[in-house]
């Protein structure tokens, strides 16, 4: 499967994943997020951004408890709640915010 | 109200070096995929298994990706007791000064950070595996 963003094609999985890590930028997490109705904002940016220094340094994309618990350490417990995320990415907060960041499906996440 | 959740004792016991085999890798997936499950987990390195956590791995040469980073995320998966057997260490000339730290974050003490590693002669591990309801060797 493909995406197609400003003109240019990227390789995806049948569930939307980007194939490559590299070919990530800005415009195709905001691509896909308007494929799904959506329009990013800076409280999703804040978790995307977070999800790619997660993998930058572990080589994981966090299953979702980890996700909650480690953006309530960086960006306070009133956002460290699944009622927060699950409001910024209703399909999910670990499987939809590691698709716009273009990250693998989360490790533990079936 | 429902039957209580049964916390099990699991033990992963690695024993065989990162690259060589799939066991390796196969066996951290598992184990961060069971976190979920919220049972006792822990993790032992033992044999050719403790090379898994050498310090400043790369693998450019072979062509595959290095995971040694991702035992660092163990902490964050709840994983707090890693084993390692000491006399597997001395007979490879190694000393835990050569393996990653691996810590947790309490969060209850403001995510202060605290060791997961215990070193472990096989006298103490044959004990500790005796008290697992379920060991898995990879």
């Amino acid at each position: 499967m493909a995406l197609e963003v400003n003109g240019k094609s990227y390789e995806v999985d049948e569930e939307g994943y980007l194939a490559n890590l590299n070919d990530w930028d800005a415009d195709i997490a905001n691509a896909m997020a308007e494929a799904d109705g959506a329009a990013l904002e800076d409280n999703h940016w804040e978790v995307i951004n977070f999800l790619r220094e997660y993998y930058e340094e572990y080589q994981i994309a966090p299953a979702v408890r980890v996700l909650t618990k480690q953006i309530g350490k960086k960006l306070g417990k009133e956002k460290g709640n699944s009622k927060y995320l699950y409001e910024l990415f209703p399909y999910g907060p670990a499987k939809q915010a590691c698709k716009y960041a273009g990250l693998p499906k989360p490790t533990g996440c079936v | 109200m429902g039957e209580e959740a049964i916390i099990k004792k699991f033990m992963y016991v690695n024993r065989k070096s990162p690259y060589g085999t799939i066991y390796a890798l196969e066996s951290l997936e598992v184990v961060l995929i069971s976190a979920a499950f919220d049972q006792d987990v822990s993790l032992t390195f033992t044999d050719d298994g403790v090379y898994q956590l050498m310090k400043n791995q790369k693998t450019e040469g072979i062509g595959m990706k290095n995971f040694s980073s991702t035992y660092s995320a163990l902490g964050d998966y709840e994983i707090k007791k890693i084993y390692i057997d000491k006399e597997s260490l001395e007979e490879r000339g190694l000393s835990i000064s050569d393996l990653q730290e691996l810590v947790w974050e309490d969060e209850d003490e403001d995510y202060a950070e605290k060791s997961s590693i215990n070193l472990v002669s096989r006298d103490e591990l044959s004990e500790i595996m005796n008290q697992q309801d379920i060991v898995m060797s990879f």
